[in-house]
């Protein structure tokens, strides 16, 4: 379903992605791995239109979306979290899940401020969507907390929860264990399993814990400055030679 | 210890050198030569006794501003447990609905002076609720809105003087290219954050100011414009003798004596009707989807735009909506002025109107509403001081700061009951 062709990315001098292919496919799980400053996350901000990229196609169920710009990219349904977590800090847990629910804001207005059927109706779907999600997550007892006062592991949760709401169907997670410990790693590690059984998602992630990535991963792209490394199964990449030299030097 | 006495020393100093040669020295006509003398010696008691305050507080800055900070613990309400949703909405119902009768009956028990002021309090009122659209929702800081105000108040003036459309056809052309103005300068700001929408927006503030001042064929530049028309009640007139062809009179419809009160108090009502209708407005608008796309936006760009949010779409409703009713304002401010000019839109204007909204709290309505009414009232009860009442007032706003930097009533986010899941 996403297809990434040669994607180049050029910073002055500086080409931080330099000829990365990798493609997705529907149901499925694939991790990007490589050491830091790899380029991985250049990688996301170019697929989720947030740079430009200076060369290379990237095709959305058969769209090419390099360059359309990042809202559009996210209402077609390819949404994605941040390395450091983006929450509205400030607003209610809930609201955070009615906000991703907010793509068209121009039809209401009006039927809003009348408060016609047809919009409570659509409100009321946005909340029951917005309550299943936070019991999915676990986080219904946190409902009307402020976002920002909320756990780091919660923090995390309500973000992939604030994407779920929004029906996507390509889901991009950066480095979505960092700063979990153990225990929370391994939920996430089931959350994002059910992603893909239960809802029919496909997620691309980035991470570094290497267990998650073993564990869920149906194939791995690795990277190694700006350039792919290798892809395959995890597997494969395990006993890859390329990849032990460049994640532990020559032995 | 040392260090404080230095910097206290250092401030008395300043005191001095600042204070002295602006209140110690007279200017003194002599003939056709100015000679400088020295003014009595009460004046330099003052300025001594001035210097010493200041390097006693500075020495003691730490203690004094920490007894300060405790104050708040005096107030009985400060530690006490938060009320329960329900409970909390059923009180501010009640208070609310108090208010706006409080308000009703009014002008008929007050004073002509004070029923002037409260309309005024009223315009504040609307131009503060706007305001806080785009500074408290949406996070935009807007140092230009009063242009949107001049918008407002010139078309009507503009409208009447060389079409003669009435006061009621007005508001929604003055409100409606107001929000237009503000659909405008929302497209070149759309990139801006901070401090250079700050700056972007005080420069399209002034930019207004300074063409209704040139344009004079048109404006009547800095002489203003006059003879703006009172707004009409089905037709009838509020003044002795009927100006315009077809219309009656208010007092001799309703077989009552003349009085110039009518006209003050049925300004006051509509404008008491206009400030419920934006604060109904906009308390909707809060809690609609476009409402928390605005408050989105000001928490984390990136984040909103990555959920599909079109950063131009929430900008630029967030500007329009507040330039609206500023719009708004503006038509009730020229009929009630019945003379406008340049300088009613100065860059004070959006300061005050911005200091309504911080001092309130941002993005809370009910502290915006008690800020207006404490700004508009403060420098008119502060009268009896003359020249220091804006002292005072500055004085004011400073403790407020520092005892409630959060404003008078910060925002509540509203609570949300969700249907449990099976």
């Amino acid at each position: 379903m996403l297809e990434v062709q040669n994607l180049s990315m050029r910073f002055g001098g500086l080409l931080a992605v330099d000829q990365v292919s990798l493609d997705v496919q529907e149901h499925e799980i694939v991790a990007i791995i490589g050491p830091n400053g790899a380029g991985k996350t250049t990688v996301f901000n170019c697929m989720s239109g947030f740079y430009k990229p200076t060369g290379g196609k990237i095709l959305f169920e058969g769209n090419e979306i390099q360059g359309k710009p990042d809202y559009k990219i996210s209402r077609l349904g390819l949404v994605r979290t941040f390395q450091h977590v983006r929450l509205f800090n400030r607003m209610t847990v809930v609201e955070n899940l009615l906000v991703a629910q907010h793509r068209h804001l121009n039809t209401n207005l009006i039927s809003g401020i009348l408060k016609t059927p047809n919009y409570r109706e659509r409100e009321q779907k946005s909340l029951d969507r917005a309550a299943y999600w936070l019991d999915r997550v676990g986080l219904t007892e946190m409902a009307n907390r402020d976002a920002g006062n909320l756990a780091y592991g919660q923090q995390r949760r309500l973000e992939i929860a604030r994407c779920m709401v929004t029906e996507p169907k390509l889901l991009m997670l950066d480095e979505p264990a960092a700063g979990l410990n153990p225990a929370e790693t391994k939920d996430l590690n089931q959350l994002i399993i059910s992603l893909k059984e239960d809802y029919n998602v496909s997620v691309v992630l980035i991470e570094h814990d290497m267990s998650l990535v073993m564990d869920i991963s149906d194939r791995i792209n690795v990277i190694n400055q700006g350039r792919p490394l290798a892809s395959g199964t995890p597997d494969e990449i395990r006993r890859n030679d390329d990849v032990i030299k460049a994640y532990l030097g020559e032995a | 210890m040392t260090a404080n006495l230095k910097h206290a020393l250092f401030c008395a100093f300043i005191t001095l050198i600042i204070s002295y040669p602006i209140l110690g020295f007279d200017l003194k006509g002599r003939g056709t030569s100015v000679a400088l003398e020295g003014v009595d010696i009460s004046t330099s008691i003052g300025v001594l006794l001035a210097v010493v305050i200041v390097f006693v507080f500075q020495l003691y800055r730490d203690t004094i501003m920490g007894s300060v900070r405790q104050l708040p613990a005096i107030n009985p309400l400060a530690n006490r447990e938060p009320m329960e949703q329900s409970k909390r909405l059923k009180l501010e119902s009640i208070l609310l609905t108090l208010m706006v009768i409080g308000a009703v009956i009014w002008p008929f028990i007050a004073s002509r002076g004070a029923v002037d002021l409260a309309t005024l309090v009223l315009i504040y009122i609307m131009l503060a609720l706007g305001l806080n659209v785009v500074v408290g929702l949406a996070g935009l800081l807007d140092l230009g809105y009063v242009a949107f105000y001049a918008v407002g108040a010139y078309s009507f003036a503009l409208l009447s003087q060389y079409f003669g459309i009435s006061f009621w056809f007005a508001l929604p052309i003055g409100a409606g290219l107001a929000a237009l103005f503000g659909l405008v300068l929302g497209f070149p700001v759309l990139r801006l954050r901070g401090d250079y929408l700050a700056i972007v927006t005080l420069g399209f503030g002034e930019i207004i100011r300074i063409l209704l001042n040139n344009m004079t064929s048109l404006t009547g530049g800095p002489n203003g414009i006059g003879g703006i028309p009172d707004p009409t009640l089905f037709g009838m007139e509020f003044s002795r003798l009927i100006k315009e062809e077809g219309n009656t009179s208010f007092h001799e419809t309703f077989g009552i004596a003349y009085s110039g009160e009518h006209k003050v108090i049925f300004l006051y009502l509509i404008a008491l009707v206009l400030a419920v209708i934006t604060a109904v407005a906009i308390r909707r608008l809060m809690r609609m989807p476009v409402g928390r796309a605005w408050e989105a936006l000001r928490e984390d760009e990136i984040a909103a735009k990555s959920l599909g949010l079109s950063r131009t779409a929430v900008k630029l409703s967030a500007f329009t909506i507040g330039a609206f009713f500023a719009g708004f304002a503006g038509t009730v401010f020229a009929s009630k002025q019945g003379f406008i000019s340049p300088e009613s839109f100065v860059f004070l204007e959006s300061a005050i109107i911005l200091a309504i909204v911080v001092l309130g709290g941002m993005g809370s309505q009910m502290g915006v509403i008690l800020a207006a009414i404490a700004v508009t009232i403060l420098p008119e009860l502060a009268r009896e001081f003359s020249e220091y009442r804006m002292l005072i007032f500055g004085a004011a706003m400073v403790l407020m700061m520092v005892w409630r930097p959060q404003g008078l009533m910060p925002m509540r986010r509203i609570h949300i009951e969700l249907k449990r899941q099976e």
